[in-house]
């Protein structure tokens, strides 16, 4: 009986007023465009395929839902992971990206509520991550430990405003009148626990790369990693 | 250098295409709040619920979902590399 297969913490359609839906999708091309113009200083000839590999990466993780409490789940959304990895202009993109290809391929996430999912997701997740992600870098810089804990808490960070992005839209034009506590209270409380998911995720894929090919980590640039990053 | 790719691109190839199989199918946070609450009865059905790929299946049926995540890696790894790779700063030898 529901509409759609539950898959992702992505609006379908109608969730929104038009206006609202309208309002978002301008923000979100603000944003993107903003993202598309800064990237460019950021890709190179080694850091763009590791960027279309994130993007794939995130698509990927974003499939596997993970029990959070009885009959309910959460997934990866991704913006921490992509800005700690590839900064955050081109990790915005590659999350609007996977949200663009999810919605017209995969009927995963709504066309007029892409503008909302893109703000919610691939701005806000990135934004509030990268930059909680900078705030803590000197601990990420201190060894393996410290970036898998600030690598946790930039994607805890990025789920619980991201989800937040979801509360604030629905308050200025969401369908069904439901009060703003009550949605901000269910929304953020399950996502505090979906956060620590996205958490964990993150923290051990950053943690791998940092492993495998330190100089791959945009939030280590200028670290001397040989020194610095083992045992 | 290409090695670390290659198996980061593997990685993902085998969580989509055979690790979701074992993904939760309850419905996901944001769902669950707006089913509770009443508002997911407001939401339409996807404009394109009816294409080939949608829910992340074959034709509807789920024994494709690691097909249908393999094309999605595959598609997101073309669409971002490749718009990666043109906005890219060139190297000053190269070309």
């Amino acid at each position: 009986m529901t509409v759609s297969e539950p898959v992702a913490m992505h609006m379908s359609d109608g969730l929104l007023n038009a206006p609202t839906s309208l309002l978002f999708v301008a923000v979100a091309v603000v944003g993107v465009g903003v993202a598309l113009a800064k990237a460019r200083g950021d890709l190179d000839d080694r850091t763009a395929p590791m960027a279309g590999l994130v993007a794939a990466f995130v698509f990927a993780t974003q499939m596997l839902n993970f029990p959070v409490l009885p009959g309910v789940s959460g997934h990866l959304l991704g913006g921490a992971l992509a800005a700690i990895l590839v900064g955050p202009w081109v990790g915005a993109l590659c999350v609007t990206i996977v949200l663009v290809v999810q919605s017209l391929f995969f009927a995963d996430g709504g066309v007029t509520a892409l503008g909302a999912n893109v703000t919610n997701m691939a701005l806000i997740g990135t934004a509030v991550g990268y930059l909680t992600a900078v705030a803590l870098r000197g601990l990420a810089k201190r060894g393996k430990g410290g970036l898998a804990l600030v690598s946790f808490l930039s994607a805890l960070v990025n789920t619980v405003l991201a989800s937040f992005g979801f509360v604030v839209e629905y308050a200025i034009g969401g369908a069904g009148g439901v009060s703003f506590g009550t949605v901000a209270t269910a929304v953020l409380g399950v996502h505090v626990l979906i956060g620590i998911g996205e958490g964990l995720i993150t923290a051990a894929t950053v943690s791998a790369v940092a492993v495998a090919r330190p100089d791959l980590v945009y939030l280590l640039r200028g670290v001397p990693q040989k020194l610095e990053l083992k045992a | 250098m290409k090695r670390f790719f290659v198996w980061f691109a593997l990685v993902s190839l085998v969580l989509a295409g055979a690790v979701s199989y074992f993904a939760s199918s309850d419905p996901d946070g944001l769902d669950f709040v707006t089913e509770e609450h009443g508002i997911a009865e407001h939401a339409q059905d996807h404009p394109l619920a009816d294409g080939p790929f949608a829910d992340y299946a074959l034709g509807g049926d789920d024994r494709f979902t690691g097909l249908a995540g393999v094309v999605g890696v595959v598609l997101t790894l073309a669409v971002a590399g490749g718009l990666f790779w043109l906005l890219r700063k060139r190297s000053p030898s190269a070309k």
